[in-house]
């Protein structure tokens, strides 16, 4: 039997307006230890206002061999972008 | 061209345009052993460092310095887990891990071995084993895997702090008594020469060297880190009106830096084997805080289970 607790990834918001941001991961029995743990582990020095726990077997991550049909397709739509249009001089504020 | 070099050259494109390389890339198998190596012997040592110090936090001086040292062991506790965590994206488990340190197949930084025999050593050591520490650490924040180089991040922000904690504890005693003082430089004494060691061996006897800086796990040779150091300390010692206890010690002026006297590599690698004066007690006492931990473990896992059980039914129901 693999007697390592399960594996936490760790998400903190530094502060109310920006998003939780991953800092890192630790191993607990249960999600209340991991949300234990990482406040101390992680939030020493007034890190964070709010911490999320996330099981890392819970995670489906994108396999970075996957990388160029995934994200490349993207490069060549320039026109998702506001510069790709021509809009006259004199027009203000668009 | 065979599969594996291709991706092998791939890979080296990416360490030299200076990207990081991330847990589920692919690396050679060397670049994984190394990383393994050296960031679990990092971890390690994080966690047997609590010991030596851990041993002065009942006999502080004042509720201050028992405050600083206790969060600056509380810290070591935290850069281990850190340590642990970018350690195992490379697929090794935190059992593992905890196994090869407790049977001594892993290694520790020596300088754990040596003894803290009186409170100045608190200062010596935070003014020296950690601005040793720093001065390895700050490079490895550049470092080409992007978990350790994270890691590292946060560990130097909080390392600062050890730093001077230890060395207010120095200027302090410099300051005080001639006891006080005589004690300090006993301190300096004995921690010198085991933190020069720290840097590791020369690098013409370097084993790991030239492939860490080829794939930028390391960015600076052992000896190069080892005279940075020397250079800024030797002034800092100065102002505390303490001597290095180095004889040699001189300022050539045509390298703009120290020249410093030879490095015992024998007691180095003595420690290194197991025979410095605390690599029992170190190591045993790891063990036991372990397994007297072990009813913890298997009651907050009974916990847990039990938890799970409760909430399975209470959703069936």
């Amino acid at each position: 039997m693999n007697n390592n607790w399960p594996l936490y990834e760790v998400f903190i918001r530094s502060k109310n307006g920006l998003s939780h941001k991953h800092v890192g991961s630790l191993h607990a029995s249960d999600a209340d230890m991991a949300l234990e743990n990482a406040r101390d582990v992680y939030t020493r020095r007034s890190e964070g206002v709010s911490i999320w726990v996330v099981k890392a077997a819970d995670i489906r991550a994108s396999d970075p061999g996957d990388a160029s049909f995934l994200f490349e397709p993207a490069a060549d739509k320039i026109y998702r972008h506001p510069t790709f249009y021509d809009v006259p001089d004199e027009v203000k504020h668009m | 061209m065979t599969q594996v070099s291709s991706l092998e050259e791939k890979f080296l494109q990416v360490i030299d345009a200076e990207d990081k390389i991330e847990p589920k890339d692919w690396m050679p198998d060397e670049y994984r052993k190394t990383l393994i190596r050296q960031i679990s012997q990092h971890a390690h040592s994080e966690i047997v460092g609590m010991l030596p110090e851990g041993n002065w936090i009942t006999r502080a001086p004042s509720l201050k310095r028992k405050l600083a040292l206790l969060a600056k062991v509380q810290d070591e506790a935290g850069h281990g887990l850190y340590l642990y965590s970018a350690c195992e994206t490379l697929g090794i488990d935190r059992e593992t891990l905890l196994e090869q340190l407790h049977t001594g197949k892993a290694k520790y930084s020596s300088i754990f071995n040596y003894p803290t025999l009186t409170w100045a050593d608190m200062g010596a050591i935070g003014w020296l084993v950690d601005g040793a520490a720093i001065m390895n650490q700050v490079p490895l924040c550049r470092c080409s895997y992007g978990p350790y180089a994270r890691a590292m991040v946060r560990v130097c922000k909080e390392e600062s702090f050890h730093q001077r904690q230890g060395y207010e504890i120095m200027t302090v005693l410099s300051k005080g008594s001639a006891d006080q003082k005589a004690m300090a430089q006993d301190a300096l004494n004995r921690w010198w020469w085991p933190s020069l060691m720290m840097f590791g061996p020369n690098d013409s006897d370097s084993t790991h060297s030239e492939m860490s800086i080829r794939w930028k796990i390391k960015r600076f040779s052992n000896d190069e880190l080892r005279q940075r150091f020397v250079d800024m300390t030797v002034p800092q010692a100065d102002l505390l009106g303490l001597t290095i206890p180095d004889p040699q010690l001189k300022f050539n002026e045509a390298k703009k830096g120290y020249d410093f006297g030879p490095i015992d590599w024998n007691e180095f690698w003595s420690v290194v084997k197991g025979n410095g004066p605390c690599n029992e007690e170190r190591l045993n006492a790891r063990v036991k805080a372990h397994e007297n931990g072990s009813w913890v473990r298997e009651a907050a896992a009974a916990y847990a289970q039990k938890q799970a059980q409760i909430h399975n039914i209470s959703k069936t129901a």
